[in-house]
């Protein structure tokens, strides 16, 4: 699991990585130089999870249809 | 006037019809009286004509009424009748000349009553359940934050506003909403298209493809819920690759769409809280991990550290390690050379108390009477030769060969002085002796006689006397009888 670019996770996975390394740590029972390399995989999940929830925009859009009820495009839904 | 003279009955001057003239006259009258109504009644035997038009019968207990639906009508239809349905269809009475009937152009059917609707919804359900469309193992999970939700409901009204406003609250996302008729004939046609739709668009799209469907709509009657309990709604909602959030109605409106929805939310508002997590909550969340993970690694370092000052204690200097043994290497220096001495000193000793009666004049005794033993066995050897024991035997022999002759001889020596013993005893007991002493024997004819009757039948008698015989006459006798001296028996050897 350790094998993902941190850059391309969704939110989902980071997040359970991310408890899986502090969870990791907090037991203490890794060696030294690992749990530096924890605590840098760590950090570098927070910045992940952190930018996907700042990513965070509405943005609302109805779909318009033909005659026919196939859909042909957007128009942007706002005051709602 | 002839007007009057043809008129030959009164009531006669009615006028005449023809057949398609009356024919179109009662269809104008009866599409004219009644306009477009409503009946209710039982749908009887239905056919499905093989142009697409539709024909069925709406009964009650005594009448019958022939329906018609064109096939250009039947898709409008909210509900398709069926055998045994209470239903209200609408339309208009119409006449068919070509069969003398009259019909009803039906347009649009609903079910009558709350009752035969939830008999026709079971009776669905069944049939679903049966397929496994409510199998929990076909429900997919839904996304832990979704990036795009479609929303499958009316455009406008407290429904959408509702979704909106909870999915702003938790966490703001892109949303897309494919409008549609919540009720009425057209609702349930246009929700299946939808989500059929949604699940067509490519994800990425300029129409991206959203990752979760919420199909929604407002509290109703259950008439007005019923689109949501069609077959091609529930099919539709089952066949979504997208996962699927059902909210329709209350809390306490179970429609058809619910038992193949991914996830029923109980209201349009709870279906955006299944949605997405709550943002902020989230962030909190992160913020905690990041404090937990700087507080896991120097409490990790710290407790290192503590464990190397308390171990760096524990550890002896080298010089108190050293000590004893320097001790005992020092005792042991001293004492070496001693021991050493004392040591060659022991064995030297040892080696003079053995070495002493070790002289060659010892070892020569022991080889002159190791020899001396040695002639002798030899000697005894020579004498012991089997040439010896063949003489012994030898000897043996001889000596027993001697001693059987020896005894052999004496054997025949006793037996002969017991013979002449035994003759002489014989002599002795035989008559001849007697004869020596005076007696004789008289023998008459050869045979010895012993009485006066037998001398007297003898034709010739014989006295025998100590030194021979005789007949009582004087002469001497014929015959001497030399077998009474048995012949002297000459030795063996």
């Amino acid at each position: 699991m350790s094998e993902t670019p941190v850059a391309e996770m969704n939110f989902e996975d980071a997040m359970r990585e991310l408890e899986r390394v502090v969870g990791a740590l907090d037991r203490g029972d890794v060696a030294l130089d690992e749990s530096i390399k924890l605590y840098e995989r760590g950090a570098e999940l927070k910045a992940r999870c952190e930018a996907l929830l700042k990513d965070a925009e509405e943005k609302v859009a109805a779909i318009t249809l033909d005659g026919d009820g196939t859909p042909t495009g957007t128009t942007p839904v706002e005051g709602m | 006037m002839s007007d009057l003279l043809d008129d030959p009955m009164p009531g006669q001057n009615s006028p005449e019809f023809t057949v398609s003239e009356i024919s179109g006259a009662v269809k104008k009258t009866i599409e004219g009286a009644f306009g477009r109504i409503r009946v209710r009644g039982e749908v009887g035997r239905v056919f499905k004509a093989r142009s697409g038009h539709l024909y069925y019968d709406v009964k009650d207990d005594r009448n019958v009424l022939s329906c018609t639906t064109w096939k250009g009508q039947v898709a409008g239809l909210s509900v398709v009748p069926e055998e045994g349905l209470e239903v209200v269809v609408t339309g208009r009475l119409t006449a068919f000349g070509a069969q003398s009937k009259y019909n009803m152009n039906v347009d649009e059917v609903a079910v009558a009553g709350q009752g035969a609707l939830m008999a026709l919804l079971e009776k669905r359900k069944k049939q679903l359940a049966a397929e496994g469309l409510f199998e929990p193992a076909r429900k997919k999970p839904l996304p832990y934050l979704p990036e795009i939700i479609g929303v499958v409901t009316s455009p406008s009204g407290a429904v959408i506003r509702d979704i909106l406003h909870r999915l702003r609250d938790r966490f703001p996302r892109k949303v897309l909403i494919w409008p549609v008729a919540v009720q009425g004939e057209a609702c349930a046609r246009e929700v299946a298209r939808a989500i059929d739709g949604f699940n067509r668009l490519t994800p990425g799209g300029a129409l991206p493809r959203p990752d979760l469907l919420i199909v929604a709509r407002g509290g109703g009657s259950i008439e007005d819920l019923w689109g949501f309990n069609e077959e091609i709604v529930a099919r539709a909602a089952a066949a979504s690759a997208i996962p699927l959030i059902s909210a329709v109605g209350h809390e306490t409106d179970t429609t058809l769409i619910d038992f193949v929805s991914d996830k029923r939310a109980p209201t349009p508002t709870a279906a955006a809280e299944l949605a997405v997590p709550v943002r902020h909550e989230l962030l909190a969340w992160v913020d905690q991990q990041g404090a937990r993970l700087s507080r896991a690694v120097s409490h990790g370092l710290t407790q290192r550290g503590q464990r190397l000052r308390d171990l760096a204690r524990a550890l002896p200097r080298a010089e108190t390690l050293l000590d004893t043994p320097r001790q005992r290497l020092d005792r042991a220096g001293d004492l070496l050379p001693r021991a050493l001495s004392r040591g060659i000193d022991s064995r030297r000793l040892d080696l003079q108390r053995k070495a002493g009666p070790l002289r060659p004049q010892l070892l020569r005794v022991m080889i002159d009477r190791r020899r001396d033993a040695l002639n002798a066995q030899q000697k005894r050897l020579v004498t012991a030769a089997p040439t010896r024991e063949i003489q012994r035997r030898k000897d043996r022999l001889a000596d027993l060969e001697k001693r059987l002759k020896e005894a052999h001889l004496r054997r025949i020596d006793q037996r002969r002085d017991k013979l002449i013993a035994l003759d002489r005893l014989r002599e002795t007991l035989g008559y001849q002796a007697t004869l020596e002493r005076g007696y004789a024997v008289v023998w008459g004819d050869g045979k010895l006689v012993t009485t006066t009757k037998a001398a007297q039948s003898a034709s010739e008698l014989e006295i025998q006397f100590a030194d021979g015989r005789m007949s009582p006459d004087g002469k001497p006798a014929q015959q001497k009888k030399p077998k009474s001296k048995p012949p002297e028996q000459g030795s063996l050897f």
